[in-house]
């Protein structure tokens, strides 16, 4: 089994957009979003959901004012800042315990916080596995741990032979979340110097964890020194381009569509682009 | 006065709006909170002065004293403490700095020493203050270089701050305490599905709001539709332009080429300064 994940560094390269023709184009694949705070792979595949899982993240801090003498020790030990005048503020409260902890006439219950819902789901294209992370919650790498356990498995039990991850932007927590236990990192990035400047950190990323790196180049005939900058930074250091993707307004008609573009518009530049990224991963992955 | 430029989406043009509006504006400070990937002094190309690591206290266990009881890894909410046997081991990219396990140690056995995990960079554009984060390849925690970025903050002055996409802890760090919420978007299906996301979390902070709808064109109008039904002004639109995009690329702020934008970003601000008031 083969598991991919697709990511950016910057954000809006087109993640979504190449994960979702993937989708359409494979014929034994699991996929997961794992972008839990803001996803969108789900308006494209519309999955029909099967399962639906609770997701606890790490527990919330109550105080009591029935038993609270008010000493502030808690505010005074709370390192996140998150208890002002003997109350906790849920949405800053990491849940760390040490509250708990210190006060001396145990009145802070450490009580279950629901943080979002993870589901599994049958699309057109196959089993997908994904999340919603209620906005503004913590945790949401652990969310993204249990999206891509959960692909995995589901990969395991139907004898599916690639596991494609539409990843979050950034290169934090739920990125490295996103990375764990995935053998390629394919990396969309746009001709402009932010998406280099993103790229190069995504790329350095991809190293730290040992992940195999690859490069597609988005919109690439915006910016056609930037690609050139692209292409040789990548050359020296032995990373594949393994596709080109020119700018193409059927892209967005076919995401307004709700549908994958190589389906919208199968004749479109956008769409030969990506069928011929996806023949040479075919092949990567096959050898 | 404090803007906060967030999306949830990425890609939707904040950093191109927090800095095209701190260009019209001048005499700004702009934060860049966005410490995973940072862009603003790409556009702004600053000239750099101070820079100061962001560190976090993490545990360090005295073996001389450590009894391997393993009261701390069982009080440890982040798994990032290990007791068995003979041995105590912390394993640091997991601790959170609660700074718990020092508390519970009944031996005095664990320490807290410092530990980096990114730094903040100052610097000086004509004149714009900028403050930026940048978190250390490999690191999970976005959240102590945002807190360290806006310690930076210039109370007397007005503040941009340009936020990571996403709708949790690093957006919620960001705008928490601003006095205005900027919600750049574009208008299309995943535009909108993750500008409801992000207008949640600001009505949870009680964050007055506005819209920016950027690539105004293309797509559909499910951002207009919401924003009317919800009451949410759109403050201003960028239409989809390609000479917007090559100019971005290449790294310039488009109101040094198109300067007749400068009036809309500052009639914006006047926008939103009747918001607030």
């Amino acid at each position: 089994m083969r598991k991919m994940t697709i990511l950016s560094g910057k954000g809006g390269t087109g993640k979504t957009t190449v994960t979702a023709s993937f989708a359409a184009l494979s014929s034994n694949a699991i996929f997961a979003d794992c972008d839990v705070d803001a996803s969108n792979l789900h308006l494209i595949l519309k999955p029909e959901v099967k399962e639906t899982i609770v997701f606890k993240g790490l527990n919330l801090a109550v105080i009591d004012p029935e038993r609270c003498t008010q000493c502030g020790l808690c505010e005074e030990k709370c390192r996140f800042n998150a208890i002002h005048d003997f109350t906790v503020e849920s949405i800053h409260c990491e849940g760390c315990k040490v509250c708990v902890q210190v006060c001396p006439v145990q009145a802070i219950d450490f009580v279950e916080r629901i943080c979002g819902h993870a589901y599994i789901s049958e699309t057109e294209y196959g089993p997908m596995s994904h999340a919603n992370l209620i906005p503004g919650m913590e945790n949401s790498g652990k969310l993204v741990t249990l999206v891509r356990q959960n692909a995995k498995r589901l990969a395991e039990e139907g004898g599916h032979e690639l596991v494609l991850v539409d990843g979050p932007p950034g290169i934090g927590c739920p990125v490295i979340a996103s990375l764990a236990d995935i053998d390629h990192g394919l990396v969309v990035v746009e001709p402009t110097l932010s998406g280099i400047h993103d790229l190069k950190r995504a790329l350095k990323l991809l190293d730290h964890f040992k992940v195999e790196a690859l490069v597609c180049v988005n919109k690439h005939d915006l910016n056609d020194e930037n690609t050139r900058a692209i292409k040789e930074f990548c050359n020296e250091r032995g990373i594949m381009i393994i596709g080109q993707v020119p700018f193409d307004l059927e892209v967005t008609k076919a995401m307004v569509d709700g549908r994958p573009v190589v389906d919208y518009a199968p004749d479109s530049p956008a769409s030969k682009a990506i069928r011929s990224m996806w023949e040479k991963l075919s092949s990567i992955f096959g050898g | 006065m404090k803007i906060a430029v967030a999306s949830g989406k990425g890609g939707t043009g904040k950093t191109s709006v927090t800095v095209n509006l701190a260009l019209s504006l001048g005499k700004v400070q702009v934060l860049d909170c966005d410490v995973e990937e940072p862009n603003t002094h790409i556009l702004l190309r600053p000239q750099v002065g101070d820079t100061t690591p962001v560190e976090l206290l993490v545990p360090k266990i005295l073996e001389e004293r450590c009894d391997y009881c393993g009261e701390c890894a069982r009080f440890c909410q982040f798994n990032a403490l290990f007791v068995a046997g003979e041995t105590a081991m912390v394993f640091p990219e997991l601790c959170h700095s609660c700074g718990g396990c020092s508390i519970v140690c009944p031996r005095d056995a664990i320490v807290e020493e410092p530990r980096q995990i990114g730094r903040v960079v100052k610097g000086r554009a004509g004149d714009i203050d900028l403050v930026y984060g940048e978190i250390n390849v490999g690191e999970a925690l976005a959240v102590p270089i945002i807190a360290a970025v806006k310690d930076h903050i210039d109370e007397k002055r007005m503040v941009i701050l340009d936020s990571s996409p996403g709708a949790c802890c690093p957006l919620v760090e960001t705008i928490h305490g601003t006095d205005f919420c900027l919600l750049v978007t574009e208008p299309t299906p995943f535009g909108l599905h993750d500008l409801k996301i992000v207008v949640e979390v600001t009505r949870k902070l009680e964050i007055p709001m506005g819209v920016v709808v950027n690539f105004a064109g293309i797509g559909d109008r499910g951002v207009y539709d919401f924003c009317e039904e919800q009451g949410i002004p759109i403050m201003m639109e960028i239409p989809f332009d390609r000479r917007i995009a090559e100019l971005y690329s290449r790294g310039v702020p488009f109101v040094e080429e198109m300067p007749e934008w400068r009036q809309e970003f500052i009639d914006l601000v006047g926008q939103i300064e009747e918001v607030v008031a």
